[in-house]
């Protein structure tokens, strides 16, 4: 091979490279998350949309509460008027219905309940402790929100709940 | 997990389309009832908030403790620079409030005068017009609001601003927890926690406490006003005829900052 | 033709490094102001823009100028620059490329500059700013690559180019006019709030940009076999000369609004700057230096035979960029915002750390115009040989 020094050389260097984070972490297998719900969480029964949906899709929720807060001032949720709208809307009631399903589930709001669309008031209100509820699963999977760069965190006793 | 082709193509399906939209998940508005309630609170829905400030009331006393309270809630920092300092509402003498008053023989009790300035959410707002991406925009009530998740950094809107009401982070507000010095200043940062702090990188500004409006309630500075000295900041919706704003607007002279630029500033100062 | 960048003298490699080094420092410093915010740098709640929107706004002039060599040549079949409009366009490419890179460091939040795309505002002209400029950088590639790479086959460019050619005249116009139009509307800045903002604008980038293409012309002539013309640079210094006197009318006829009219909402910006004003007075001797530069660049350039003596006309070159300089890189900003909104003055300064990027984002704009001469100049040694 013309250059085969050269080439081999720079293979090996760049499948090294390349296979690296796999060769560091080898043989070590990652916890699986469990998140930790709080006293206040267990009573509440029902978060503000099905667990299985609020598993997959809670920042699309919180995205468009965002754009619905922040730039439209509609402040407010209301599920029960959701699970109503479902049978218009054809593409949600599949998904909905779909998720409802794998979750096993059968989710009615059991009162008309009305939650305010803020992190801080309604989101932390239950989930108040983060290291060991949203941290759990977002460091298995790599992800680093920087919503809590402006978004205020609640302060975590040491105690367990 | 056994699965078959049709499941498969359904969970394929499902997550095309939702991850091609953040879609229409949560179409959901409260419309009617919660405003309902709202009709024995100090202050409804409205279309054009405006504040009069009258300045006959007005000493150092009262403006400190309303920038006290507005920078209370809304998590502002004291960073004690003004190289880099963020203020919302703050107080100046008639000289600096009016410069394009020239007068050198002004009448002494209005030279002494001290005069709360914030961002006057005008009608006609320049920063608005220059805003690359409407992180700063102007809400139907006339609110001049900023989104913080959207806004670049670019500064147009501070030049733009002829009035000096707006703010940058220069850097992040939170190093106010960090630093010895800064964090005696500020020793219960951040004092609100139902109220995000800003980052850094962004502009931020006094928002006629819209977060308060929204349920009701008057802004922190007319309220924290009101206990000092009823009738020293007055709030209203200028579209109601009836509003304690315009009744105050008809009964006494008023001016405002800077009128000839055409951008219709909604604070008023009756002198 | 790429190639041509990678063979080099020592003198080449060695002016290359040079540059890698500063930008390698620049670098860590940015890294630092990422890290740190803008706080590092001199700005402050009253001078919110300051040494890289002025560096922006200085060499969005030196790209426009492109079109002082392209002009004469595409419109008015002057011949004799079509051994230089690639030149001129490569220049062009370097000064779009820095002044991208100025917007991108003094931006709060860099990371989401793609929402000025995501969420386009016609109504802001900074929208629009950022659509010419792309624009101008993309003719500019397309047209100079296209057209030295036919130059260097032999042959004759594709017409698509020429359109694309003539499109970038008028486009070079618009850059540096969508510029003033940053300052010049707003409400709340007297010392940018007029009408010949635009004007001053196009002027004085029509005389700095072709007396840095004429520089480098000089410096082309000597380090390479490739002459770019003795008749060429005497045109270019036409042109700087024509564009540096309607550069200083304009200024004179701001100065004269702004003084028989005794408003002291105009006044104030050009006394502090000139004269100082409540005692602050930093800027004072860099206006006299510009307006003695000013000056000088006039009369050399003016008088036939200064002009066409080379020695005397490098003077004159520097003497333009010196005050042309000091005026849009470095009093436009800072008379803007003093005194502030509520007649107040608030010193700004860069800091070292802010100079330093600012001197790196100069030397990836020396690196890109060094690499795409090297390129332009083998090709036109070739074929003339």
């Amino acid at each position: 091979m013309y250059d085969g020094g050269k080439i081999i050389t720079g293979l090996i260097i760049g499948l090294g490279l390349l296979f690296s984070p796999f060769i560091y972490n080898a043989g070590k297998a990652a916890k699986t998350p469990e998140p930790v719900l709080t006293k206040k969480a267990k009573q509440a029964k029902e978060c503000v949309a099905p667990k299985a949906f609020m598993k997959e899709w809670h920042m699309q929720l919180l995205d468009k509460w965002r754009h619905e807060v922040v730039r439209e001032n509609k402040r407010y949720y209301r599920p029960r008027e959701l699970a109503s709208k479902m049978t218009l809307d054809h593409d949600l009631m599949d998904q909905w219905r779909y998720l409802v399903s794998i979750g096993k589930r059968h989710y009615i709001p059991s009162d008309d309940k009305v939650y305010k669309k803020s992190v801080e008031e309604t989101c932390f209100d239950c989930h108040s402790n983060k290291s060991q509820f949203c941290d759990e699963c977002h460091n298995y999977m790599g992800v680093k929100p920087y919503c809590w760069d402006c978004h205020i965190v609640p302060k975590e006793s040491k105690e367990k709940e | 997990m056994a699965i078959d082709r049709r499941e498969f193509l359904k969970i394929a399906g499902a997550s095309a389309v939702l991850a091609l939209g953040g879609k229409e998940v949560v179409d959901i508005l409260v419309p009617g009832e919660v405003e309902a309630s709202m009709k024995d609170l100090p202050i409804g829905q409205g279309k054009r908030w405006a504040m009069v400030v009258d300045t006959t009331k007005m000493d150092d006393n009262l403006i400190k403790k309303c920038q006290e309270v507005c920078h209370h809630i809304h998590n502002v920092p004291d960073l004690d620079s003004p190289k880099e300092e963020i203020k919302w509402i703050w107080e100046d003498d008639y000289e600096h409030t009016f410069p394009e008053q020239e007068n050198e023989y002004v009448a002494e009790k209005i030279e002494k005068r001290v005069f709360p300035l914030l961002c006057n959410q005008c009608t006609n707002p320049p920063c608005c017009r220059v805003c690359p991406t409407q992180a700063t925009w102007q809400r139907e009530d006339g609110i001049v609001l900023i989104d913080e998740h959207r806004c670049i950094g670019c500064r147009f809107c501070m030049a733009a601003c002829p009035y000096g009401s707006r703010s940058f982070n220069w850097g992040d507000p939170r190093r106010v927890m960090e630093d010895d010095r800064l964090k005696e200043l500020n020793p219960d940062f951040p004092a609100n926690p139902d109220y995000p702090t800003r980052t850094k990188g962004v502009v931020e500004k006094c928002t006629f406490c819209e977060e308060r409006l929204a349920e009701g309630k008057l802004p922190a500075c007319v309220e924290t006003a009101d206990k000092i000295r009823k009738g020293a900041l007055i709030f209203g919706d200028l579209a109601d005829p009836q509003s304690e704003v315009r009744k105050v607007l008809r009964e006494r002279y008023s001016i405002r900052r800077k009128p000839e630029l055409g951008t219709g500033p909604n604070v008023f100062y009756i002198i | 033709m790429l190639e041509a960048a990678f063979k080099g003298s020592k003198k080449y490699w060695s002016w290359l490094i040079f540059l890698l080094a500063i930008i390698g420092v620049a670098f860590a410093c940015y890294l630092y102001q990422f890290q740190e915010g803008l706080r590092i740098t001199g700005m402050s709640r009253d001078v919110s823009w300051g040494f890289y929107i002025a560096q922006f706004t200085y060499l969005v002039g030196v790209a426009a100028s492109g079109v002082m060599v392209a002009l004469p040549y595409y419109i008015h079949d002057y011949k004799a620059f079509g051994r230089i409009t690639v030149l001129g366009e490569f220049l062009a490419i370097a000064a779009v490329v820095m002044c991208l890179l100025f917007i991108f460091v003094d931006l709060g939040n860099p990371v989401r500059i793609m929402n000025v795309i995501m969420y386009p505002t016609p109504h802001s002209i900074l929208f629009w700013d950022m659509i010419v400029l792309n624009g101008y950088l993309i003719l500019n590639v397309l047209v100079g690559w296209n057209v030295l790479s036919a130059e260097s086959k032999g042959i004759h460019y594709a017409k698509w180019v020429k359109v694309l050619a003539y499109v970038s005249i008028p486009w070079a116009f618009s850059i540096h006019t969508v510029t003033a139009f940053l300052y010049a509307g707003l409400p709340g800045r007297h010392f940018w709030l007029s009408a010949i903002m635009a004007a001053r604008f196009l002027s004085s980038a029509f005389c700095s940009g072709p007396a840095l293409l004429i520089l480098i012309c000089l410096v082309v002539r000597k380090v390479s076999k490739f002459d770019p013309g003795k008749e060429q640079i005497r045109t270019l210094a036409g042109i700087v000369a024509y564009a540096m006197l309607i550069n200083v009318f304009f200024y004179l006829l701001e100065v004269f609004t702004v003084f028989y009219s005794q408003i002291p909402e105009g006044m104030h910006p050009y006394i502090f700057l000139f004269k100082g004003l409540e005692g602050h007075g930093r800027m004072v001797p860099w206006m006299w230096i510009a307006t003695f530069f000013a000056a000088l660049s006039l009369i050399l350039l003016v008088v036939p035979a200064t002009r066409r003596n080379e020695e005397t006309l490098v003077v004159a070159c520097v003497s333009v960029i010196i005050a042309t300089w000091i005026d849009k890189g470095l009093s436009l900003l800072i008379g803007g915002f003093t005194p502030n909104p509520f007649n107040r003055i608030t010193d700004y300064w860069p800091t070292k750390p802010e100079f330093m990027i600012a001197l790196g984002v100069y030397a990836v704009g020396a690196l890109v115009l060094t690499v795409l001469f090297k390129i332009a100049i083998a090709v036109k040694e070739e074929v003339r040989a």
